[in-house]
């Protein structure tokens, strides 16, 4: 995980859901991505670059538990949200696959589509490179700081389950 | 404490917990759906000798999404699972046969009383009406837990809300829900555990409460109980291994910290619709009269149960389903379906034209039966209304209780059943 981001804003509203991020009918199909966020904004799956960033208002990620939300997300290039607050199964479901979900209030009067903005994990400061506006960002706890560092559960899991192997293997001899 | 900091406490091994606090706790038991098949997915990449569940008996999966299988998607995703539940040896499988999870855990006995509860799907909240800490995650969290039977928790704080009153004719746990939605909006109990407490919560059976913890997830609450009393007991009698007592109830300590009481008296409480496209936009029914639905279902998770059944057909008994209506009525599961039979219920749907399909998640998730057209309206007694949540963005959900449901059945626009 970089320290330091820097990217592109694409910008959303309060309540966006897991169905807006992901539609059901197009779950497993190899089109999903043509269709994130598509009846939010249609510009986002045509034009969404490595290294954007999402900001949007309060409740980010609400309704469904499909993890098929975030991971969609980092899949096309997303390296952090910024939002006012995220819905719990999303906010986990982001911190396991190793998206950080920052929590800034006031984000959404700040930052608007197409701005660049800079953000550190050291100071946890937002700074709008248009404006020149720095937000606080809530500190993320190191508890949940480690598993983004670590890459994400499943690393984190195969990782301990490589150790239980050795040690299944220490048993034997 | 609160009842969701006792039974995180105990899973987690301490005397104490507060609210904020992170911790790791042992799962009691892990629900798996469809989204199993990307548990199994994940497992593939583990070295094989170590590619096992912490606990068989503590895995149980389920088929109840898009069952039977309309792709051939679907059917490879379910055939994983079923390969993958033998393989590893699933002491609890149910395959397409039986119904939602949410109904089939509980009717099962899987449920006990003071249960920690992950499951890959939101509505793992439904628990809370069993006394049990049931709670939504990601496959990913699925994986972790299948595999390592622990996972990382926050402890929430505790809000009540006390139901005060009596529920009127033809209003039901789902009006109070819809109304605690529409007033306080969707994120009032975001990252929280909900206490619902009151008379009116006490008189409710095991199915309305089941109503109001499932649909707390929209609310985005973590977990929601609902009062933890005999009627808990009698409901698991006969269907857990180990009978349940009264010992086995969690209840919060008088001096419990609480961060915020909303009280609701229900006495004058009007039935309520959520309209599109998001859960709080609410208004009581008589603001929505001329309103047309194309489309009408009753099931899910949220009110598939019998007694919904039940109050369906009580409305529909000698009407028939307005001709520009089509009227979708899933039982919960096989054991609701059969009860239905028995007592008359179905065949009073199916005089009334309604159509009655297999216990599954149905229309509710807009992946298979009952897709909406554009410029479609349904009125749907499940969970959700979100864009597109059925079928096409066009079209327009309206969610309420099977009572308003069933009527607005009959006559093709929004009604309440009391003026029938």
């Amino acid at each position: 995980m970089d320290k330091v981001i820097k990217g592109k804003v694409w910008k959303f509203g309060d309540d966006i859901d897991t169905d807006l991020i992901t539609p059901g009918k197009w779950l497993g199909s190899p089109e999903l991505k043509d269709h994130v966020l598509e009846t939010e904004d249609p510009d986002f799956p045509k034009q969404v670059q490595k290294g954007d960033v999402i900001v949007a208002g309060k409740n980010f990620g609400c309704g469904s538990s499909r993890e098929t939300a975030p991971e969609a997300l980092l899949q096309m290039g997303i390296v952090a949200t910024f939002c006012e607050s995220y819905a719990r199964i999303y906010y986990r479901n982001s911190i396991g696959l190793g998206l950080p979900p920052l929590i800034v209030p006031g984000v959404s009067k700040e930052i608007e589509k197409g701005d660049e903005i800079e953000f550190s994990f050291e100071t946890f400061k937002l700074k709008n490179l248009r404006t020149g506006k720095e937000l606080q960002a809530e500190r993320i706890p190191d508890f949940l700081l480690e598993i983004l560092e670590g890459g994400g559960q499943e690393k984190i899991l195969k990782k301990k389950l490589k150790q239980k192997l050795k040690e299944l293997r220490a048993k034997k001899e | 404490m609160t009842i969701a900091e006792k039974i995180l406490a105990r899973a987690a091994g301490k005397e104490e917990v507060k609210p904020g606090e992170y911790l790791i706790a042992k799962i009691d038991l892990l629900m798996a759906h469809i989204a199993a098949a990307r548990i199994v997915a994940r497992f593939m990449g583990f070295p094989a000798k170590v590619r096992k569940v912490f606990d068989p008996e503590k895995v149980v999966v389920l088929e109840d999404h898009f069952v039977p299988a309309p792709t051939v998607f679907a059917a490879n995703a379910q055939k994983m699972i079923r390969e993958w539940a033998f393989k590893q040896n699933l002491k609890y499988f149910y395959d397409i046969k039986a119904g939602i999870c949410h109904q089939i855990l509980p009717e099962k006995g899987h449920v006990r009383p003071g249960m920690l509860i992950v499951g890959t799907d939101s509505h793992t909240t439904t628990y809370g009406a069993y006394n049990a800490a049931g709670t939504g995650i990601g496959d990913t969290d699925g994986t972790v837990a299948a595999a390592l039977g622990e996972l990382w928790f926050k402890v929430p704080e505790t809000i009540r809300f006390v139901l005060d009153g009596k529920l009127p004719k033809y209003v039901m746990s789902k009006d109070i829900i819809l109304k605690i939605a529409g007033d306080y909006k969707a994120d009032v109990a975001c990252y929280k555990s909900i206490e619902f407490v009151g008379k009116a919560a006490e008189d409710m059976s095991i199915a309305s409460r089941a109503t109001l913890s499932n649909f707390s997830m929209e609310l985005g609450a973590k977990f929601a109980f609902t009062p933890p009393d005999n009627k808990i007991i009698d409901f698991l009698k006969g269907r857990t291994e180990k009978p349940v007592t009264s010992d086995d109830l969690v209840k919060p300590d008088e001096k419990a910290e609480i961060e915020k009481i909303y009280e609701l008296d229900v006495s004058d409480l009007e039935p309520q619709v959520a309209c599109p496209h998001t859960v709080d936009n609410v208004k009581p029914v008589s603001e929505l009269k001329d309103v047309e639905i194309q489309q009408a279902f009753i099931g899910s998770c949220t009110n598939g149960r019998l007694e919904d059944l039940k109050i369906a057909a009580e409305i529909l008994k000698g009407h028939k389903v307005h001709k520009k209506t089509r009227l979708l009525i899933i039982p919960a599961s096989q054991e609701i379906y059969k009860a239905a039979i028995k007592e008359g219920i179905i065949e009073t749907l199916i005089d009334s034209e309604a159509i009655i399909c297999n216990p599954n998640c149905g229309p509710c998730f807009g992946a298979h039966m009952g897709m909406l057209a554009p410029k479609e309206n349904c009125i749907s007694a499940s969970n959700r209304n979100f864009k597109g949540r059925m079928g096409s963005e066009d079209a327009g959900i309206y969610l309420a209780s099977p009572a308003v449901v069933a009527a607005s059945a009959i006559t093709g626009v929004i009604t309440d059943p009391r003026t029938l």
